[in-house]
């Protein structure tokens, strides 16, 4: 249980930060709706698991939050990317990447036999 | 290093909670309505449109607690929490919270500031290098078996023992020094070369004796004593080789000894004088005036050492006639130092430690009836979901906070109480317990106060916990269970309860005995009229006094214009005043007897004509002195009755002769008369025979002076002083006193009164706390007995039948309780028997008076509740579930 919530929440704090680095500052309702179109609509989020990432993001420091008002002018809290928040994406990202090329091979090779 | 920012957040978040958790859900809130606004548009309902949002969301309270968490460390909030609300509960119940913790400090502050003297002069070890290597050197007879050495017998220990390292002497010395107000009598010692080099002392400044220069041959020396150096020369460092006059004699200061050096047996001393041997008495072999103090030899036990010296006695017995039944003694040198006050500081530790106890089990039975009235509180948290854990955290919180707060309270208060007990004892009595200086907070104390807390903390903590667990509160709203464990509160209360009697009648026992003895030792026959009798020492310059005559005229002088001051009566000279000690005596042999060389040791006091008198002393038979009777005439001597019931029994001693052990023609004197017994040596201690020569045949230059007066004693000092200053100015006069006061303060009675008072104090409050337990029990047992009463009540049971049923109850606790601890003070009473005086330790009439004060108390406590019980509404009992 607490390994595949570990890998879960890393993922959806790389989701999280891309989704910012692309859109600029979001607002938690935004993010999880932008989340949820990248994936296609496959990925169905329980937007309530993606304040305590949010969280977490802000005290480590990786983005920042502040009180602002919505396109439809309602109060809402907005985050942004913070420079260390940048760089732990880039090495975040990497990171994903080489771990996805590795998996893929394993999965490729796994079709030839041996 | 993220993680580490994160942490720092989030410790920091514990002080702003309540903010963050409204920051979580303002954005939860702002979340919901833009995911609302979304739905509107997309054509829902607005209850559908809601409906969705918050299904999306999942959960809104769980997503608050996850970030609440994560904005603060659970575990610390959960503390803090738990303290705040302890705190809140002890605030809200100000009676419990405050006999709770008054009762720790008491119980804290008693045993600690005991502790503290026991620390000063039992643990801590003495100022001289490996102290438990050195021993006290005595020489003993039958009747003094520790008591003073001579020169020459020193001389001869020194030179023929294999087991010492090195073998000391010190004497007692008085000097009279000059100061800018006129001559001034201190205290001092005489040492030999090598005394302070055995003690493994340094001087802070200057140098030691050097070898050989305790002889007389060599000059005269001294060192001084650190408070004399800054006292009486300012402290400076050119005080070495400068001249000191004591006692009209030159002596060169060579040392200052180090500021925390003492040595009990002869403080206050402010000069140490090398010892130069010169008097008469110091080159008589049969003159005991010094001790001995000693270092053994690696390896080498008291016992071996006992042994040897035993056997160099008995060589010098063989020589010496003089030393016909003189043997050794050894004793570890802190038994002289300390073992007087062993027994009463241990007495009271003990006392003070079973104060302690009682407090704890009446803390335990506080905290005990509270945990039982918050059993329902405790169901309804639990059936709340709050864990087990938390609620035994939180049980465990409370008796921290109690615990911490009297353990503070009372240290403090401990800290107050030593100070005031330090004030309490006597200048003089504290100077005779130099160990005692500095006494105050130390390392030794805070272990000891925080052994003490850590107990109260497991007390206070576990009491509680353990109770909740044995009787399954945790866990379910049993309503049903109250009776069932009510009962086992009751039981083990009750248990509580008659340990709590018990211990306070063990501590009424030991105050009850200690005080009668206390009264029996001042109620003793001193011989003597002790009230309105004035008392000064004085000391005659040597050098102007050197024939017997001068003395004599002298002492005639003072006598007569003494006599001559309106209000006195009567006043005499003598060499020693009564209720001091044994000791300053003689050896005599009777003539027409036949003689083995034996000693019979007597005291000695050299008195004036008028001084049996002026004492109201009790003449049995023959005569006093007359003033007339001076070396002119021929010898005689008044006896006590001890000697005459010794030496003569049967016989009338009047007209019978004795002297000195060779019989020598000028020693020789006759029984004038027989004297009732004065009481010599202390309170407690055996009268022995008595010889009393007159003054004018056995003169002196240091003497006290007793008048009988009709005004208030200290009055009458500054008068005596100015009279003998007129006669001589060179006459050191001081020590002004009163009998009465003498005999209050003298040693024995000081210690008695003392622990009397103090073990007194502790089985007052041991008495409150008693029957305060017993009074807890009781009240408790009504209350939880009222539906029992009320249905009894309405089946006609009668008031008085309940009074019977409830006062039962009390009488059997409180007769455990008193049975248990009467069997308990037998034995303690066995263990402080060297305290007592005059009572055995099963006195049977203390026992009845503590039995029946501890009786009554305790009816009196149950009959309150009782007439609660009695007064119950059966209606109103029986509507109440």
């Amino acid at each position: 249980m607490r390994d595949k919530a570990d890998v879960w929440q890393g993922t959806l704090a790389l989701m999280v930060l891309k989704t910012l680095e692309t859109m600029g500052p979001l607002h938690g309702y935004g993010i999880a709706r932008r989340i949820e179109q990248t994936s296609g609509n496959v990925l169905s989020l329980n937007y309530g698991t993606l304040y305590p990432a949010l969280l977490k993001l802000e005290q480590e420091g990786a983005i920042a939050s502040e009180w602002g008002a919505s396109e439809n002018n309602r109060k809402a809290k907005f985050y942004k990317l913070t420079r260390a928040g940048r760089k732990q994406l880039a090495k975040e990202a990497a990171n994903w990447e080489q771990t996805t090329a590795i998996l893929a091979r394993f999965m490729e090779s796994r079709e030839e036999p041996a | 290093m993220n993680g580490l920012r994160a942490w720092i957040l989030r410790l920091a978040g514990l002080w702003k909670g309540e903010e963050r958790d409204r920051d979580v859900a303002a954005e939860l809130e702002a979340h919901l309505q833009l995911h609302i606004d979304d739905n509107l548009r997309a054509g829902m309902s607005a209850e559908e449109a809601r409906r969705e949002a918050i299904l999306k969301l999942g959960g809104i309270e769980a997503t608050k607690q996850v970030c609440r968490e994560r904005n603060g460390v659970p575990v610390i909030e959960n503390l803090l929490r738990d303290a705040r609300f302890a705190a809140r509960q002890l605030r809200k119940n100000p009676g419990f919270t405050c006999t709770a913790v008054l009762m720790l400090a008491l119980g804290m502050c008693a045993s600690v500031a005991i502790f503290a003297f026991v620390d000063a002069s039992l643990i801590k070890p003495l100022p001289y290098r490996s102290p438990a290597r050195l021993v006290a050197v005595y020489e003993s007879n039958p009747m003094c078996p520790e008591c003073n050495l001579s020169y020459p017998d020193y001389l001869d220990w020194k030179k023929l023992n294999t087991v010492f390292r090195s073998l000391e002497i010190y004497g007692n010395a008085g000097y009279s020094v000059s100061t800018p107000s006129g001559l001034e009598p201190t205290h001092g010692t005489r040492v030999s070369d090598g005394f302070f080099r055995t003690l493994g002392v340094t001087p802070v400044l200057g140098r030691d004796f050097y070898s050989g220069e305790d002889l007389k041959q060599a000059q005269r020396a001294v060192m001084l004593s650190y408070s004399a150096w800054q006292k009486r020369y300012g402290g400076k460092p050119d005080v070495l080789g400068r001249t000191a006059v004591l006692s009209g004699d030159a002596y060169i200061v060579v040392g200052v000894l180090p500021a925390g050096f003492h040595f009990a047996p002869t403080e206050p001393s402010e000069f140490w004088t090398a010892f130069h041997a010169e008097s008469e008495c110091d080159l008589r072999r049969s003159c005991h005036g010094i001790y001995g103090v000693a270092r053994l030899k690696d390896g080498v036990t008291v016992g071996t050492a006992l042994a040897d010296m035993s056997g160099i006695a008995k060589q010098l017995e063989k020589e010496y006639p003089e030393n016909k039944g003189q043997g050794a003694a050894v004793l570890p040198l802190s038994e002289v130092i300390i073992g007087r006050i062993r027994p009463m500081l241990l007495v009271l530790l003990s006392g003070a430690g079973l104060l302690l106890l009682i407090a704890g089990v009446n803390i335990a039975s506080l905290l005990l009836v509270r945990s039982e009235g918050r059993r329902r509180e405790m169901a309804v948290r639990s059936a709340l979901g709050a864990g087990r854990g938390r609620l035994i955290s939180q049980f465990a919180t409370e008796g921290l906070i109690l615990a911490a707060v009297g353990s503070v309270l009372g240290l403090v208060a401990a800290i107050w109480t030593m100070k005031l007990l330090i004030h309490l004892i006597a200048a003089d009595a504290l100077a005779r317990m130099p160990y005692l200086q500095g006494l105050g907070l130390n390392t030794h104390l805070v272990a000891f106060a925080g052994a003490i807390a850590l107990l109260a903390a497991l007390l206070f903590a576990v009491a509680p916990t353990l109770h909740h667990a044995a009787a399954g509160t945790i866990g379910g709203l049993g309503e049903g269970s109250r009776g069932s464990s009510g009962n086992t509160w009751r039981r083990l209360g009750s248990k509580l309860v008659v340990v709590e009697l018990a211990t306070a009648v063990v501590l009424l026992v030991g105050a009850g005995l200690l005080s009668k003895s206390l009264y029996l030792l001042l109620q003793v026959r001193n011989g003597l009229q002790p009230d309105h009798l004035a008392t000064l020492s004085v000391a005659l310059p040597k050098a102007r006094y050197t024939k017997d005559e001068q003395i004599v005229a002298v002492g005639r002088q003072i006598l007569t214009r003494i006599a001559n001051v309106p209000g006195v009566k009567s006043a005499g000279i003598s060499s020693q005043l009564p209720v001091t000690y044994n000791g300053n005596t003689d050896w005599i042999r009777f003539v027409g007897r036949p003689f083995n060389g034996e000693h019979n040791e007597v005291n000695e006091r050299d008195v004036s004509a008028g001084y049996l008198a002026t004492l109201e002393a009790k003449l049995l038979r023959g005569r006093y002195f007359t003033d007339a009777e001076d070396l002119s005439k021929p010898k005689v001597v008044i006896v006590n009755q001890a000697l005459a019931r010794k030496y003569f029994p049967g016989q009338d001693p009047i007209g019978k002769q004795f002297g000195d052990l060779a019989l020598s023609p000028k020693s020789i004197k006759q029984i004038v008369g027989v004297v009732d017994d004065i009481r010599e040596g202390s309170l407690d201690a055996e009268i022995w025979p008595a010889v009393y020569y007159p003054f004018n045949q056995a003169t002196d230059y240091y003497f006290q002076i007793a008048v009988r007066t009709s005004q208030a004693e200290l009055s009458l000092i500054p008068t005596l002083k100015a009279i003998i200053h007129e006669i001589d100015p060179g006459i050191v006069a001081f020590a002004g006193g009163s009998m009465t006061e003498q005999i209050r303060n003298s040693q024995s009675a000081y210690m008695h009164r003392t622990s009397a008072w103090l073990v007194g104090g502790f089985a007052a409050l041991a008495l409150a706390l008693g029957v305060f337990g017993l009074y807890g029990v009781i009240a408790y047992s009504v209350s939880q007995r009222t539906r029992e009463i009320g249905v009894r009540m309405a089946l006609g049971a009668e008031r008085r039948s309940v009074y019977e049923l409830i006062l039962r109850e009390a009488g059997w606790l409180t007769a455990a309780g008193i049975a248990i601890g009467l069997l308990g003070s037998i034995g303690a009473a066995r263990l402080m028997s060297g305290l007592l005086f005059g009572v055995t330790s099963w006195d049977v009439e203390t026992l009845g008076v503590v039995a029946g004060v501890l009786g009554v108390s305790a009816i009196l406590a149950s009959f309150i509740p009782a007439r609660r019980a009695a007064g119950v509404n059966p209606v109103e009992a029986l509507r109440m579930e």
